[in-house]
């Protein structure tokens, strides 16, 4: 990085990251979408699988919770005929013990050895409990999982998890469904240099200029959930989604002018009529 | 007393994690479903064979629409 700006920084050398076309990788698994969806909030399973289909994600969180007998319609089908690979959460878990079980019976409910691991600390905010969650992100990487954590946008904690093996880092921008945007876009430009791994911007997103500005800053991708699901349409804003992703991904690599003070003239001087 | 997804159950010592799953109406292939009784995992296996013991405690989980 040779960019002199001090502070937050929309920009990389232009030219330093070639290859804008290149694919998210994620584990040895790659993904043509750089575009995560959460499947919570959405008012009817119909409109789940359309705004899917809309997004053109490929991995989409689910939770798991006690069976309801009563349920209607069945989450696990949609998703199946969607054509998605499952990503289970431990949402709702708030110590690393709940989390570790509940990721080993994700694996056995869905096969998938793929968790997004959350563990939460506070209530209000559903902020993420940093030591329990590293010790959880521990716990699982040993076991053979393949662990996302959701994480603070604090990056020596990112490094952390990167370090214990995490195979992707997901800092938050914001609290989960605030739709706040990103409150620390330092942070996050930080992060994405003090890992190797994917880092993918979750929560806080609350419509496309969000994830377009978190792609901008180096993310690998975007998991968006209330911002599509709650949405008044949500299959407009998962289109608009998967539009700010591309476009946010594509100025990244394409490398931005660097901010200045004063004007630079965009037409030459020379020629310049004298009346 | 046996509690099967934090309700008393009818169940008692010695029925199996199967006949846990039948009183939520789930057969044994049901996709998307994982079993733990007191906070350990039954795998899929095990179901028919793993015999429940007085105060047990039977999670049965699946798929939830979130994060």
């Amino acid at each position: 990085m040779t960019d002199s700006q001090v502070g937050p920084t929309l920009a990389s050398t232009p030219g330093a990251e070639a290859g804008a076309e290149e694919l998210l990788t994620i584990a040895g698994r790659t993904l043509r979408s750089r575009l995560l969806l959460g499947t919570g909030g959405f008012p009817s399973l119909e409109l789940m699988a359309e705004a899917i289909a809309a997004s053109g994600s490929e991995l989409v969180t689910v939770a798991l919770r006690r069976v309801d007998p009563q349920a209607r319609g069945s989450l696990i089908d949609v998703l199946a005929s969607a054509g998605v690979e499952l990503l289970p959460n431990t949402a709702g878990c708030y110590t690393a013990r709940d989390a570790v079980i509940t990721a080993k019976l994700a694996r056995e409910a869905f096969a998938t050895d793929w968790i997004k691991l959350e563990v939460i600390g506070d209530e209000d905010t559903l902020l993420p409990d940093a030591p329990e969650l590293l010790r959880a992100a521990e716990e699982l990487v040993d076991d053979g999982f393949v662990v996302l954590p959701y994480t603070t946008d604090d990056p020596v904690l990112a490094r952390r998890l990167a370090d214990v093996g995490c195979a992707a880092v997901m800092p938050l921008g914001s609290p989960i469904g605030s739709g706040m945007g990103i409150r620390n876009p330092y942070n996050l430009s930080l992060i994405r240099e003090a890992v190797a791994v994917p880092v993918v911007l979750d929560a806080g997103v609350g419509t496309a200029s969000d994830a377009a500005l978190a792609m901008e800053l180096g993310c690998d991708a975007v998991m968006a959930a209330s911002a599509i699901a709650r949405a008044q349409d949500p299959v407009r804003m998962a289109r608009a989604m998967r539009a700010a992703v591309e476009a946010g991904h594509l100025a990244r690599t394409a490398g931005r002018i660097p901010r200045r003070h004063y004007a630079t003239a965009s037409t030459p001087e020379q020629g310049l009529a004298e009346f | 007393m046996i509690t099967l997804n934090g309700h008393r159950s009818d169940l008692g010592a010695g029925d199996t994690v199967a006949e846990a799953l039948e009183r939520l109406g789930l057969e044994l292939q049901a996709r998307g479903v994982a079993v733990a009784v007191d906070g350990e995992v039954v795998p899929r296996a095990a179901w028919q064979s793993f015999a429940l013991a007085e105060g047990s405690r039977v999670e049965v989980l699946t798929a939830m629409q979130g994060g």
